[in-house]
């Protein structure tokens, strides 16, 4: 039993970090996008605010009929957790970006930045507290909605959790919630500690 | 080497309207005026931080549209209200900026940063680790003087350099910039008339977008001009 814990502790663990990582290489350039092109960046922020809106469970149903990125199993759940991870990060790296002092950036512009190295020198390492929050928001929120991704049998904690239930077994249940929600509470303690860090920075 | 600028009949939308105006190789010029009579607008035009609607802008004759900005900018100090400091960055990195863009050696940067900062009395030994949020408001104008002018720019562009000086360091500063007239070309914003009188040669009043008098600094007391008198009896100029 220990051993399909850790197991299945690893493998959740996993479904998120692919989810979270995919959504990292994804969402940070959109919402660098989002600040270069405001009226485009808009929408977007629309439509994956929407998204994020979708009840998770509607959101595999949603996902089960897609051909190549649907269907029953593993790879429906990391495409809905990609999906519900992009809002806080492209929000989070529109919102960092925008927020950095215009005379900063003005600044940086008089002094011969080009654009290039205004993003990359000043903009991205001043907005990087806010990144990195959004980071932690969307694992916290990952770890949470996977748990539900075994209803689709996307695997991972919720596998424990809807099997005690079907089972009438509150050790079996017990089994899933209390790793998730460590899982959950250790994800927020560490990240939390690397945005202060880059505070500093 | 210092550059001419010019400016050529520049409008900009609802800012300037009509603005004509050579300032020399080496000239040092004042712009005063009241707030949003388009001081501030007419010196960003000048390194392309403004583009004009119409007319054009020429640095040593030649038009900024045909000019590469950035090397432009790299050779213009640009000094604002507010510093404007890279607050992730210690005071040597911010002042280090320029120089680090211009690809000189750290050891040239070193020097050229040190020479910089006793000139604006903050040791680099002393401030050059700290980060801007520890530093006075006075203390981060006063960087974000030594980082506009370690490069030695060719055109200097202040922008009300002097607002958060104590009046002693305000005055040192002042002679600092007299100082340094012959090496760059410099504009120079402010509401300060006697400020104005002190730093440059020249002196243009902006109205409502456009020029009102553009005089020597020693004549500029002695113009008729409603708006003049009103700027000469508000500046408590000593006679």
């Amino acid at each position: 039993m220990t051993a399909d814990i850790i197991r299945i502790t690893g493998e959740h663990m996993l479904i998120v970090a692919i989810a979270v990582g995919v959504a990292i290489v994804l969402g940070i350039p959109l919402g660098i996008y989002c600040t270069r092109n405001p009226r485009a960046g808009r929408v977007a922020l629309r439509v994956i605010d929407a998204i994020q809106t979708i009840p998770s469970l509607a959101l595999f149903g949603f996902l089960i009929p897609v051909p190549f990125i649907g269907g029953i199993g593993m790879r429906t759940a990391i495409v809905a957790l990609i999906l519900y991870s992009l809002l806080p990060i492209v929000r989070n790296t529109f919102v960092g970006i925008q927020g950095v002092d215009p005379i900063v950036r003005d600044a940086g512009v008089a002094l011969g930045l080009t654009s290039r190295q205004l993003l990359f020198d000043v903009e991205l390492p001043l907005a990087m507290p806010s990144i990195v929050a959004g980071i932690r928001i969307a694992t916290v929120i990952g770890i949470g909605v996977a748990t539900i991704a075994a209803a689709v049998g996307g695997g991972g904690l919720g596998t424990f959790i809807f099997r005690g239930v079907a089972m009438v077994d509150t050790r079996l249940i017990l089994a899933g919630a209390l790793p998730a929600a460590a899982l959950a509470l250790i994800a927020d303690v560490v990240l939390s500690a690397v945005e202060r860090r880059v505070i500093k920075g | 080497m210092p550059s001419s600028i010019e400016l050529r009949n520049v409008e900009v939308d609802g800012r300037l309207r009509g603005i004509s105006l050579r300032i020399d190789a080496g000239a040092s010029v004042a712009f005063v005026g009241r707030s949003g009579a388009g001081k501030t607008t007419s010196l960003r035009l000048i390194n392309g931080l403004v583009t004009p609607t119409r007319g054009e802008v020429l640095i040593d004759e030649v038009p900024l549209a045909r000019t590469d900005l950035v090397a432009l900018r790299r050779r213009s100090g640009y000094i604002i209200q507010g510093s404007g400091l890279f607050p992730h960055r210690s005071v040597f990195d911010n002042v280090a900026t320029v120089p680090r863009l211009l690809g000189w050696e750290e050891t040239r940067i070193k020097d050229a940063a040190g020479e910089v900062m006793s000139r604006i009395g903050m040791p680099l030994e002393r401030f050059g680790a700290r980060f801007p949020r520890s530093l006075s408001g006075g203390e981060q104008q006063r960087v974000g003087i030594a980082r506009a002018m370690v490069a030695g720019p060719s055109i200097l562009l202040c922008d009300e350099p002097f607002g958060a000086l104590d009046p002693i360091v305000r005055r040192e500063l002042q002679e600092t910039f007299r100082a340094l007239r012959s090496d760059a070309t410099i504009v120079f914003v402010t509401h300060d008339l006697a400020e104005a009188m002190r730093v440059a040669d020249r002196v243009v009043l902006f109205d409502d977008g456009r020029i009102a008098t553009d005089t020597a600094s020693a004549d500029f007391p002695k113009q008729t001009l409603p708006l003049v008198r009103q700027f000469v009896a508000a500046a408590s100029l000593p006679s």
